[in-house]
């Protein structure tokens, strides 16, 4: 097997990973970039709303801190508030590089960059009503990013590994991540990357559900290859579904349009929200709207036929805003609701959005794992960041506009972490032979199977069981039989076909693999869920419908050698000002 | 029922390319053509092509729709069958991978040939460098190209000239820059496209408008990257 060496891989294109791996090109660091498609089809592309951040454009006195205390309290207080403190200080300072390279922003009358309202935000720690930051390229702020930060690896030449899947990651003698064996998806050939500090910046897992707003490629891959390395991952549990999925498509339609003053209505056309959410009204955490939209359903006052959605309503916005501040969603609605926005309402149902869970990381993105006596253990060259890493600035519900934050934060962070690491002479051991073999095995086990079941009816069928046994209200008896039935699911993953055995392009090979990945994000997902015996965020259980502080206000980790589930605790420590304490989130 | 005529090429198996042939039940709805390939990779996983985001904004499923270059996912089958038909063939003009996989590398060398990223060599603000909501509408039918290459394998000219013409993509690109009132290299972007090849040989046939998924104009950008490079040379 051919080898190939760098200072830092980096395993993903989207956001995350291309702000990580400029970093570390600018400042003369050889850094890969393995990427399973071009860098520009990275689900990042297709964030739409923006780019929360105090830049205090549309307000001069707007602050940090304020922005702080709304993602805290977002999060239903298990954020990390030294992460959420990190991410919102130094935010402005990431978004002005970000708009330095070339970004095209919407901008103000006064040419600043224009940021529109999003939920979950307010003016002076939630007594000053809604606040307006969430910074905006029109509808399509993930594409901007994402092809800005190309362009940026482009002109510091990045070297990109574009169609390389990455399998397995390879361990040394003493546990510490040395690189990962990585597929090149064009010519087959299978290669060990390796490397002085690995970053997994992979991305979220939305395709365990039926219905969800996530590109296919979103599986999980990173997730899957940690706890397969035996690594924990921390609030698998906490998955977002976003209120605003087109009914039947699942295609997303951004809270910017409920930021520009759309809002939803049910069958009798009232305006729902003013009831779930007195004060901030269709503009509320994303897991209050996403719930009150599934009473609205369960109660009978959905839309449509079988009375299975809502309506959002913005054609009293007029023709003109929606053209210059919406564009790209009169365009998708058009196509896949068959809907016009400007004269008529768009189905919307809530849809798995995104993973808050991930590998934890401390601010630096150095992945961790538990020691002996439960305090957090460094995992040596083993970093993450993005949607992957649960560092934890989204707790049990991320406000929106902050994933984008989060990408470029965290990227930048570690990238800054691991080009001081390289500076110092960091040196990792070799691998022996023999931990590169077992890196490979599962590989090996696939191209020999002689397995009966097929990649795509396997992966239908997890992904029914995960929207019917853990959507957006769970029960302890339904999801232990949803835990039952994957468990059988696995039996069957493990005897998984794959008669097509060719090199060249083979993406039965690589459904196959990603397959592997959805099951891993999908058992730690479930088993997760049914031990969180309370409800806090995203996760909301009809047999536990309270939070639950005295048991709860901590993470969850999921050891996989075990299946386990423990606990880690919150950090409440900030530089800034004193903590923020837990205290009931209404909106 | 319809059929779906697909081009097929292995290049491990197959001496040529061949079309085949599926018949597809298509249960009286409308689906996008890429739904119609995801059935049919569940019949027969060896049949391979490029997707992600299924909304039209990764730009990695263009394909030639019936004769016309599109994206799979948001290309109806009311758009593309005719006569109970549907014929998908790889994007024209690029080497063919495997069945409807593309190589795009001469695709992404003409974009890279441009220098596709701002040049300001003034120092940063602490803040933003401001521009005024009239400097930034001039970006507008820029920058939202999603490198699907439908454009540019439909150009007769980058057909003949793949190493030499910049195409139409890169062209929109190259002119999203020149654009931009914080760049400051127009001179010298200029500069590296005035020869007979990068710009002129657009012979102004509109295919690239013809087929944009994202309803760009990339003819209007390389014309008045035309006209900057002659009044430059006056």
């Amino acid at each position: 097997m051919r080898t190939l060496s760098f200072d830092a891989v980096i395993v993903g294109g989207g956001g995350s990973g291309m702000r990580a791996a400029l970093q570390l090109s600018q400042s003369g660091y050889n850094a890969a970039v393995i990427t399973k498609v071009f860098p520009t089809r990275s689900h990042t592309v297709s964030a739409q709303g923006g780019i929360t951040c105090a830049i205090a454009s549309d307000d001069p006195d707007d602050q940090w801190q304020w922005h702080m205390y709304d993602t805290v309290k977002g999060s239903d207080f298990i954020g990390d508030q030294e992460a959420i403190e990190y991410m919102c200080s130094t935010g402005p300072e990431a978004v002005f590089e970000l708009e330095h390279m070339g970004l095209p922003f919407s901008r103000t009358e006064s040419g600043r960059i224009y940021q529109r309202p999003f939920g979950g935000q307010s003016k002076d720690f939630g007594k000053g009503g809604q606040a307006a930051r969430t910074c905006a390229a029109a509808d399509r702020t993930g594409h901007a990013l994402l092809h800005t930060l190309y362009q940026g690896n482009l002109k510091n030449k990045t070297v990109f590994l574009n169609e390389w899947f990455a399998v397995d990651l390879v361990k040394n003698d003493d546990s510490a991540v040395v690189g990962v064996i990585a597929i090149d998806i064009e010519s087959g050939e299978v290669v060990f990357v390796k490397s002085k500090a690995t970053v997994f910046a992979t991305g979220g897992a939305g395709r365990i559900y039926a219905s969800t707003t996530n590109a296919h490629i979103c599986t999980g891959d990173g997730i899957g290859m940690a706890l397969r390395a035996g690594f924990p991952v921390q609030d698998i549990e906490m998955w977002q579904f976003h209120p605003t999925g087109i009914a039947g498509a699942g295609t997303l339609v951004t809270e910017g349009c409920r930021g520009e003053g759309g809002y939803l209505i049910n069958k009798h056309g009232e305006r729902f929200m003013e009831r779930y959410a007195p004060n901030a009204k269709d503009l509320a955490g994303r897991d209050v709207v996403a719930r009150s939209m599934v009473m609205e359903i369960l109660e009978g006052r959905g839309c449509g036929e079988a009375g299975d959605h809502v309506f959002l309503k913005l054609d009293h916005l007029g023709k003109d805003i929606l053209n210059a501040k919406l564009p790209g969603i009169l365009e998708l609605s058009r196509t896949f609701a068959h809907a016009d926005p400007v004269v008529e309402p768009i189905p919307v149902v809530p849809t798995c959005h995104y993973m808050m869970g991930g590998i934890p990381t401390n601010v630096n993105g150095q992945a961790l794992t538990a020691a002996g006596d439960g305090s957090d253990k460094i995992i040596e060259g083993f970093y993450a960041c993005g949607e992957a890493a649960c560092v934890s600035v989204h707790g049990a519900n991320r406000l929106g506009g902050n994933s984008l934050l989060d990408l470029i934060v965290f990227g930048r962070a570690s990238g800054l972490f691991i080009e001081n690491a390289l500076r110092d002479g960091v040196e990792l051991r070799e691998p022996t032979k023999e931990n590169i073999e077992s890196a490979v095995a599962g590989l090996n086990e696939l191209n020999s199977s002689v397995g009966q079941e097929q990649a795509s009816t396997l992966r239908a069928e997890l992904q029914t069981i995960m929207q019917n046994f853990f959507g957006v209200f769970r029960r302890g008896d339904l999801m232990r039989d949803g835990i039952v039935a994957l468990q059988s699911l696995k039996q069957r993953i493990d005897n998984v076909a794959l008669d097509d055995k060719s090199m060249v392009f083979n993406t039965a090979r690589i459904e196959a693999l990603e397959l592997r990945n959805l099951y891993a994000v999908a058992e730690a997902t479930a088993i997760s869920a049914e031990a969180r015996t309370e409800s806090r965020g995203a996760h909301a259980r009809d047999d536990f419908q309270e939070r639950d502080d005295t048991n709860w206000l901590c993470h969850s980790m999921f050891y996989p050698d075990e299946k386990r589930v423990g606990k880690r605790n919150v950090n409440f420590s900030l530089k800034s000002r004193k903590p923020f304490e837990p205290a009931v989130r209404t909106y | 029922m319809i059929t779906v005529s697909i081009y097929r090429f292995n290049p491990e198996t197959d001496e040529h390319p061949h079309m085949q042939d599926f018949e597809f039940d298509t249960v009286g709805k409308d689906l996008m053509v890429l739904d119609v390939l995801e059935k049919l990779k569940v019949e027969d996983p060896s049949l391979v092509f490029r997707r992600s985001c299924r909304e039209g904004v990764c730009g990695s499923d263009g394909m030639n729709i019936s004769g016309k270059n599109g994206l799979a996912c948001i290309t109806p089958l009311s758009e593309a069958v005719r006569n109970n038909k549907i014929i998908i063939r790889p994007l024209p003009g690029l080497p063919v991978i495997r069945d409807l996989v593309i190589d795009m590398q001469q695709f992404y060398a003409q974009y890279e040939k441009i220098e596709p990223y701002m040049v300001n060599d003034s120092p940063a603000p602490q803040i933003e460098r401001l521009q005024s909501q009239e400097e930034r509408a001039k970006l507008d039918g820029l920058y939202e190209c999603i490198l699907c290459a439908c454009c540019s394998t439909a150009c007769p000219s980058f057909w003949w000239n793949p190493e030499k013409f910049i195409g139409p993509s890169g062209l929109l690109q190259a002119y999203r820059f020149l654009a931009d009132s914080r760049d400051t290299s127009a001179e010298e972007r200029l500069s590296k496209l005035n020869d007979p090849f990068s710009v002129f040989r657009c012979h102004g046939i509109m295919n690239c408008v013809q087929v944009c998924p994202k309803g760009l104009n990339p003819t209007r950008a390389i014309g008045h990257i035309r006209n900057m490079l002659i009044r430059g040379a006056t």
